[in-house]
């Protein structure tokens, strides 16, 4: 009898099914979790984008259509925080990705003696509770007692700035602020730096390449990986940025509205403004923004990360 | 350390040293020239600056936090804690102030101000003659003397109630530690370890929601913690971490699988079920990482702000200490500094201590995310 093409069975052995069976029930906390705390609230978030939900309801619950999306579009205040959060993540990625690879460089330099305690010393601020990291930046930028403005002082600049206060300012203030969160991404760079293997520098060398030749032909292309890695997760993070300014000056947007980040708006639009319908639909704009920004760079990083293991 | 009052040599005392810590330090096989000498004390020198300038804040918080008001709010006081220095002169104190003099400055008490002219005492010699110097007093400076001083700590102390938040604060973090901890390791155990239908996908779909900005999930979950009574107590802050979150599992999930698998194929054989090897074989073989994840989650925990404020709003003897801090800061930043950072060096206190502890741990936790991405 000639046999006949059976297609495989679909059923798993018994002892494939146990394996999965135990593999689910180990997999179960997360299963609820995401159901309880993710899957079903960001659901009710976008139904709630088409309704009119406030916190305390005084207009009857109904289905808007669009009525939410249409303030939206017509909100300058929107654009205008989505746009001070777009320009801070502008100036705020570049620092994330280059000072914790600059110091990783330093820290894994033979000529640094003592890497060791330096390691320990740089990554110290990490652990900084962030509260406390703002308290304490926010006394040493103080236009009178602050080192910085006695330090420009004592060089020579007559009026230093007020970094906080002055709309002009606050952007370079914030960076000062968030350059203790750097830890992180040194670590990462790190081992990065130190999963290099050492031939290749031997060979650079040899083809008569000087410690910026590698650094150009051997470190960057191989950090690359890393690199994506911070700047993935640095633009999840910069993008829900607000506590900051939350914390310095209370969510006022001072000075002069520049410190109104999108997130703000949207925890605003919750809890001052108890407009939860309208809040949810600024919500989902903030991870559509998200997602297509972080799709674009795993799109562009085919044309720069280099992955060493690529079959 | 022997003791000198003891008798000497007892053979307990003999004992040879643990291994490693007596041993003559390997010689250096390459010799270092004079050029990379020179390089080396370069880097390293720019090393400190760098590091100094980075630690800054923190090295002149600590000194603020122990400065009195008065000087904090003097500008030309100096940068250390200091008192004016006062003397006693026939029952009154007299502030010390730098006298320019013919002979050079001296500092000299100052005993009757005037505009035009003031009279001082020489502290060295009270029974001297009062010496007179022409000039605004006011145009002196005062000698200051080292004078660091805990008033602000203990101010802070009472003020927020301190070792009620740091309860708080502590029981907070310990408990969604456990809950991270037990509920991460299990998930990532599926993970690394077991085969099941749409395994990548799931993965992938723990990974996504890293993405996903938490504004998008908080209303309906506010909500839903308001109408079953949750909010103003810690139950929306704990829970959750019992339910697992992708960082923690995304983590030791690449560490687990770097676990070779002989031994729990040893332990199946021996008739050890599933949850038999986590615990007996799996768990003694990952503490790197569990330690990792376990000071990951206290340090994260000491620092969460946002959702405390959320949900304890009203509650200031539930609230951790972040919230309690950032409350400080709105009430009494102007007046006084001291105390602001005063509470801020009791917040940071102990996750530093804990990190410089366990930083060991701690980097390697970093280190497996990081290269394995």
């Amino acid at each position: 009898m000639p046999a006949l093409p059976v297609p495989r069975p679909r059923r798993m052995s018994p002892l494939a099914r146990r394996e999965a069976r135990w593999g689910l029930l180990f997999l179960s906390p997360w299963v609820v979790g995401f159901v309880a705390f993710i899957a079903v609230p960001m659901i009710a978030t976008l139904v709630f984008t088409f309704t009119n939900l406030k916190l305390t309801q005084t207009d009857p619950l109904r289905f808007v259509g669009l009525d939410n999306y249409a303030k939206l579009i017509s909100d300058p205040q929107t654009w205008d925080s989505l746009r001070i959060t777009l320009t801070f993540a502008a100036l705020q990625l570049p620092i994330a990705v280059l000072v914790p690879f600059a110091v990783a460089l330093m820290l894994n330099s033979r000529s640094l003696r003592g890497s060791d305690l330096f390691r320990v010393l740089w990554f110290l601020p990490y652990v900084v509770p962030f509260v406390a990291g703002v308290l304490i930046w926010q006394s040493m930028l103080n236009p009178d007692s602050g080192w910085l403005d006695q330090l420009l002082e004592a060089v020579g600049v007559t009026n230093p700035p007020n970094w906080l206060n002055d709309p002009g300012f606050i952007f370079p203030g914030l960076l000062f602020i968030g350059i203790w969160g750097i830890g992180g991404g040194i670590i990462v760079n790190l081992a990065g730096l130190k999963g290099i293997p050492s031939e290749l520098y031997d060979a650079a060398a040899i083809d008569g390449a000087g410690w910026l030749g590698s650094l150009r032909h051997v470190t960057i292309p191989l950090m690359s990986p890393v690199f994506l890695y911070v700047i993935v997760l640095g633009i999840v993070d910069v993008l829900q940025y607000f506590l900051v300014p939350l914390v310095l000056n209370n969510g006022t947007g001072e000075p002069g509205g520049q410190t109104l980040f999108y997130n703000l708006q949207i925890y605003k639009t919750f809890f001052t403004y108890q407009d939860m319908s309208y809040g949810a639909t600024l919500a989902w704009l903030l991870f559509a923004v998200t997602l297509v920004i972080s799709l674009v760079v795993f799109r562009a990083s085919r044309r720069w990360v280099y992955y060493a293991a690529e079959r | 350390m022997v003791r000198l009052d003891q008798p000497t040599a007892t053979p307990a005392r003999a004992e040879p040293a643990p291994s490693g810590s007596r041993l003559p330090r390997r010689p250096r096989l390459r010799r270092r020239t004079a050029a990379n000498a020179g390089r080396s004390f370069t880097l390293t020198f720019i090393g400190v600056v760098l590091l100094a300038a980075f630690l800054s804040p923190l090295a002149r918080s600590v000194l603020v936090s122990i400065k009195s008001p008065d000087q904090v709010s003097q500008a030309s006081s100096p940068v250390w804690p200091a008192d004016p220095k006062v003397i006693d002169y026939q029952g009154q104190s007299l502030t010390v102030y730098a006298v320019p003099l013919d002979g050079g400055e001296r500092d000299l008490a100052l005993l009757t101000k005037g505009r035009a002219s003031s009279t001082f005492v020489d502290p060295q010699d009270l029974a001297a003659p009062p010496i007179t110097w022409v000039g605004s007093w006011r145009s002196l400076t005062p000698v200051w003397t080292f004078a660091p001083q805990l008033s602000n700590y203990t101010d802070v102390w009472d003020q927020v109630n301190f070792p009620r938040l740091l309860l708080n604060t502590i029981l907070i973090a310990l408990i969604s530690m456990l809950g991270v901890l037990v509920s991460c390791t299990l998930v990532a155990y599926a993970f690394a370890r077991f085969r099941f239908p749409g395994r990548n996908l799931v993965f992938m779909l723990v990974i996504a929601t890293i993405f996903l900005p938490s504004a998008v999930t908080l209303i309906p979950t506010y909500t839903i913690f308001v109408k079953i009574g949750w909010v103003g107590t810690w139950l929306p802050l704990l829970v959750p971490a019992f339910f697992a979150n992708a960082y923690d599992v995304f983590l030791l999930r690449q560490y687990l699988m770097t676990i070779p698998r002989e031994m729990d194929e040893a332990a199946a054989i021996d008739g050890a079920g599933p949850f038999r090897t986590l615990v007996s074989v799996i768990l003694p073989q990952a503490w790197p990482v569990i330690i990792a994840v376990g000071i990951f989650h206290f340090v994260y925990s000491w620092n969460d702000f946002l959702l405390p404020t959320i949900y304890l709003v009203g509650h200031e003897d539930l609230v951790p200490l972040s919230v309690g801090l950032a409350h400080l800061s709105g009430l009494h930043n102007a007046q006084n500094p001291g105390m602001i950072q005063a509470g801020t060096m009791l917040t940071i206190l102990i996750p530093i201590a804990f990190f410089l502890l366990f930083q060991r741990m701690f980097v390697r936790g970093i280190v497996i995310t990081g290269v394995e991405k």
